[in-house]
């Protein structure tokens, strides 16, 4: 008894012989173009008349690739696990040398799938355990190394490349200038209009300049300052870098007998040191210049009205606690996206990796410095 | 339809009339070439000749300034496109250092393309990428990420992906640049060995003299002083029949000056 197929005859036909032998027939091609299709067929099939043994005849077989060795082996496998018996019948020298060449014997035994091992909790715990204390020995050594390079620097101040410096400058300042400006322009006008709200109750809407000239310069300036700094420099150190690290010109530069650390960090860090402060007065400017819209558009202050108020309410200190703070946020940002860009390893997924972790660690210990240097004003004023 | 040679060889590639460069920069201009079902064809010629360029134009990722190209009787330049995509679906790629993903295992690398394009359950895939990874000698290095092994292997690891559909035709980018020469010449073995057995055909772009004369059934030159083709034929006529200087020269690797 002989059943065609419908879809596929050409390729194939199957008879039964008895109920429990089932005979497959294959015709033409037994490739890439048909893998899918006969896997499927196939599968319905097995289930269908859940045959004790399976003859695999090849006699009119033309052409056998690779992807019909693993339809064969798929069938193979699939006996395998009904324990039933799996045979080819009439191999042909050219369908045998196939088979040979991609070791049908051995194929359908060991496991097959290669993709995608899972491991075991433990096996993780103990290697994220392992991947933190490399990381932290390297931190400590980046910042060894950096500590290093500063003396150099000291001893040798000519030595810094003055250059890159004055790139990096324009890089992290200037260009980042229209963008701190307007989001802290913004800000000061948000801050004005929120505050005046509750001010115009008690008819302190003077109070409104002294609100957006304080909290401005000795907090949200240098942290918004520094969150934009974070955003745009930190994550392009780290990405430059780490791509650097990747095609081995960071190796280049060590056998030339460069320290890397002082050709490429020191130059990032004193840029951002020097110009982050001048970046945090500008947002500080900024954001009284937006107060000021609203204050003259919408609460009947004066423009001299408000500038003296500002001035009045401002001291010197708290200018200059901002911008201190700013420097201290530079530090940090510049350092953490060379440090990021140095753990580079493997390839574009890495430097991905680093310059998410460069941003995310540097709004982190922006956050976490500020608290820091918020108790110990505190505790040192009295 | 009578006077037809009766074993005609099928054109799988050919190239009619094209110009290719960049924006004003005209690199190759109005050429002509042929290549046949089965053959290894080697584009061959000196730095900056257009080679690279040229592969670039017949993969579809540059378009021609003029004429036109038709693979598998498709023509890839003509419309947005849609022809491109049917073809490329036969064509496999080995670029020059291997471009293999680096966020993916070895054997995920080759399995990406038959996951996207078939419908294969995953048990077949991995058989299927055991023996390409096999056929390449690469067998216990699935797990490995790119960046684990050595630049031969990542070449390799990358011709298994290309090969991962069985394409018809491979274009091959500098294969040997940067190995070794025993790994150099067992990367050609390789070639000719899959050329043999799948009747593909390849298409190489390459300087290295040993590996065009082991591999090769025929070449190209490119020469970028003419912008155009200088010599086609078997590399070992060419290097002793040539009545161009500049073809001798480079087959037997002289200096200019010394002619």
């Amino acid at each position: 008894m002989t059943i065609l197929n419908n879809n596929l005859t050409n390729l194939y036909s199957f008879s039964q012989e008895s109920p429990d032998k089932l005979t497959i027939h294959f015709k033409d091609r037994l490739d890439v173009s048909n893998a899918s299709p006969l896997t499927k067929e196939f599968n319905t099939l097995l289930r269908t008349h859940k045959p004790d043994s399976l003859v695999i005849d090849l006699d009119k077989l033309i052409y056998l690739d690779d992807y019909g060795v693993s339809v064969l082996v798929g069938l193979k496998k699939a006996m395998g696990n009904r324990r039933g018996n799996f045979s080819l019948a009439n191999i042909s020298e050219q369908v045998n040398e196939i088979l040979t060449m991609h070791r049908f014997n051995e194929l359908g035994q060991q496991p097959t799938s290669v993709l995608k091992t899972s491991q075991n909790f433990f096996t993780n715990l103990g290697s994220s355990t392992f991947n933190i204390g490399s990381e932290v020995r390297f931190m400590l050594m980046f910042l060894g190394d950096t500590c290093f390079s500063l003396l150099t620097f000291l001893r040798h101040p000519g030595s810094l490349r003055f250059n890159d410096t004055v790139e990096n400058m324009k890089r992290v300042g200037l260009d980042a200038l229209p963008i701190v400006g307007l989001i802290s322009f913004l800000l000061g006008l948000i801050m004005a209009f929120m505050s005046s709200v509750q001010l115009q109750q008690f008819g302190a809407n003077i109070y409104v300049a002294s609100l957006v000239s304080i909290s401005m310069t000795r907090e949200l300036g240098p942290i918004m300052t520094a969150i934009i700094v974070a955003g745009r420099s930190g994550s392009s150190f780290a990405a430059e870098i780490g791509t650097m690290k990747i095609s081995e010109e960071v190796d280049a530069l060590s056998t030339m007998n460069i320290n890397p650390n002082f050709f490429l960090v020191l130059p990032r860090m004193f840029a951002a040191f020097l110009v982050m402060p001048v970046l945090t007065l500008f947002s500080d400017l900024f954001a009284i210049a937006g107060g000021l819209l609203v204050g003259v558009t919408m609460l009947d202050l004066t423009v001299s009205g408000y500038t003296n108020q500002t001035i009045n309410s401002l001291t010197l200190f708290d200018v200059f606690w901002g911008v201190f703070k700013s420097g201290i946020f530079a530090i940090l940002i510049s350092w953490t996206g060379c440090l990021k860009g140095f753990q580079v390893r493997g390839g574009a997924a890495g430097v991905g990796k680093a310059t998410t972790s460069a941003v995310v660690t540097s709004i982190f210990l922006i956050v976490m410095s500020d608290s820091l240097l918020v108790v110990i004003l505190r505790y040192w004023n009295g | 339809m009578i006077n037809k040679p009766v074993k005609e060889k099928k054109v799988a590639i050919k190239v009619m009339d094209m110009v290719a460069g960049y924006e004003d920069d005209v690199i190759l201009n109005h050429i002509n070439f042929e290549v046949y079902e089965g053959e290894i064809f080697v584009i061959l010629g000196g730095s900056g000749c257009g080679k690279t360029t040229l592969l670039k134009h017949l993969i579809g990722l540059n378009r021609p300034m003029d004429g036109n190209i038709i693979i598998s009787g498709i023509d890839i330049t003509d419309n947005k496109g849609d022809n491109l995509q049917q073809v490329l679906r036969e064509c496999g790629i080995l670029f020059q250092s291997g471009a293999l993903f680096s966020s993916m295992t070895v054997a995920e690398n080759v399995a990406l393309p038959i996951q996207e394009h078939t419908d294969l359950p995953a048990s077949s895939i991995g058989n299927i990428v055991k023996m390409k990874l096999a056929q390449v000698s690469l067998t216990g290095y699935e797990n490995h990420l790119p960046s684990e092994i050595s630049g031969g292997m990542r070449k390799r690891a990358g011709l298994a992906r290309a090969m991962a559909l069985n394409p018809k035709i491979l274009f091959f980018d500098e294969p040997s640049a940067g190995l070794d020469p025993v790994t150099s010449a067992e990367l050609d073995q390789l070639i000719i060995r899959l050329n043999r057995s799948y009747g593909t055909t390849m298409v190489i772009v390459t300087h290295e003299l040993p590996s065009i004369f082991s591999v090769a059934h025929r070449v190209i030159m490119l020469d970028k002083r003419v912008k155009k083709i200088i010599a086609e034929g078997s590399p070992q006529y060419l290097r002793d029949n040539s009545q161009n200087p500049f073809v001798r020269q480079f087959f037997n690797r002289e200096i200019e000056s010394e002619l």
